[in-house]
């Protein structure tokens, strides 16, 4: 690769690692609650996604603006900060605008605070590279995110209830599947796509 | 002996009926990184515990006695993690000085205690609750490091049998553990109903 091409590259690769190479759910294996726990239906999984999407990229702009002022030591603390600060800011959002769905999150939008991608993140890419890298990374890790966080949460929601955002697609003499609702449905699930994201990229390599 | 028997409950209840990694998904990650080995996963559960207790109870008081009279309650996650992040700072340098060898083994998930989700989790929950008593908060709390404990030493002594097991493949490590917590949820759902 020319050397020309390197800080392109570079941008566009921040960009788009999350989505599947590292893609913080079915490979890294990192915020394992929310796919979990939020993903009995679509709609709650996609604000959930969003949510973690604002809190990762804001809090990866203001680490990256002060990762030459930090200590090692208070570095965890300071972190845990800055992203505590945006994952209030998103939670009032949602209690003022989206009240029914804070409802339904319950303390699972709190609990951002403590998912281990946003902290991963900024250990990993934030507190090393400029904004705009850094901005494009917690883009591409967010999509990566709730794109897994959608298909787990369509895959449970049709199951369950023969619907998908409130449309029926199941024939109508589908039996509902009750356990697919159950925390059961959703560690079976993950643990098979995992094994599909497993058999998939030994495939292309 | 009425409150007694509330307390009882109350710890039956957050220790199995709503076990906080089979109800509700928190500590999902060292409950699938540190369930190698039965002793680390021991000592990951008493080190989650001991930070459990210690963090619940002093959120809850600095909730109820700073936070709440001085209306500053929109800071309450900040003041939460900052609490966590000390009390998981002191266990590390305990842990550090009187028990390195366990100190080696746990590696970067003593300091990623303070991200782990159950305790943030009974801290949100106890405020959800409305928990107003702090014998109570203290039993809640410490039953969820308890829960947790159980959780992760099952999976523990699962995992060091799984090993003679012939597992596909694609779903050897992660996959097969998350299978295997997935039929584990099933059998503690027969404790539902139970108690509250």
């Amino acid at each position: 690769m020319a050397d020309g091409n390197a800080v392109k590259i570079d941008y566009f690769g921040s960009l788009t690692a999350g989505l599947w190479r590292e893609n913080p759910t079915f490979r890294l294996l990192i915020g394992m609650c929310p796919p979990l726990a939020v993903t009995t239906a679509v709609k709650p999984a996609l604000t959930m996604g969003l949510s973690v999407i604002f809190v990762l990229v804001c809090s990866n702009i203001v680490i990256s603006l002060m990762r030459n002022l930090l200590k090692p030591h208070l570095r965890i603390i300071m972190f845990c900060l800055s992203i505590a600060t945006f994952v209030t800011i998103c939670d009032l959002y949602l209690r003022a605008f989206a009240p029914r769905m804070s409802e339904i999150l319950g303390a699972y939008v709190p609990l951002i605070i403590v998912n281990c991608i946003i902290i991963f993140r900024a250990e990993a890419c934030a507190s090393k590279s400029n904004v705009w890298v850094s901005a494009l990374d917690g883009i591409g890790s967010g999509t990566g995110f709730t794109i897994a966080l959608c298909i787990l949460a369509g895959i449970r929601e049709i199951l369950a209830s023969g619907k998908i955002w409130d449309y029926q697609v199941m024939p109508h003499g589908f039996v509902p599947w009750a356990a697919m609702q159950m925390p059961v449905g959703a560690f079976v699930l993950l643990g098979l796509l995992l094994g599909l994201a497993a058999i998939i990229t030994a495939k292309k390599d | 002996m009425d409150r007694a028997y509330i307390l009882i409950m109350a710890f039956l209840s957050v220790v199995i009926v709503n076990n906080f990694v089979f109800t509700k998904f928190l500590g999902t990650c060292p409950y699938l990184g540190v369930s190698g080995r039965l002793d680390t996963a021991f000592g990951m559960g008493l080190a989650v515990t001991f930070v459990t207790a210690l963090s619940g109870i002093l959120t809850w008081l600095v909730d109820a006695y700073v936070l709440v009279p001085l209306h500053l309650t929109i800071t309450r996650y900040i003041c939460y993690i900052i609490i966590i992040a000390g009390a998981v700072q002191l266990v590390e340098m305990y842990v550090k000085k009187f028990f390195p060898p366990l100190y080696k083994s746990f590696g970067i998930f003593l300091p990623l205690i303070s991200t782990n989700c159950v305790i943030l989790g009974i801290c949100l929950f106890i405020n959800i609750w409305g928990t107003n008593n702090l014998l109570e908060v203290a039993v809640l709390s410490t039953g969820a490091g308890i829960g947790f404990t159980v959780a992760i030493c099952i999976m523990a002594a699962i995992r060091e049998n799984m090993t003679m097991i012939d597992v596909p493949e694609s779903l050897k490590g992660a996959p097969i553990t998350l299978i295997t917590a997935g039929l584990l949820t099933l059998a503690f759902m027969g404790f539902t109903g139970m108690i509250r």
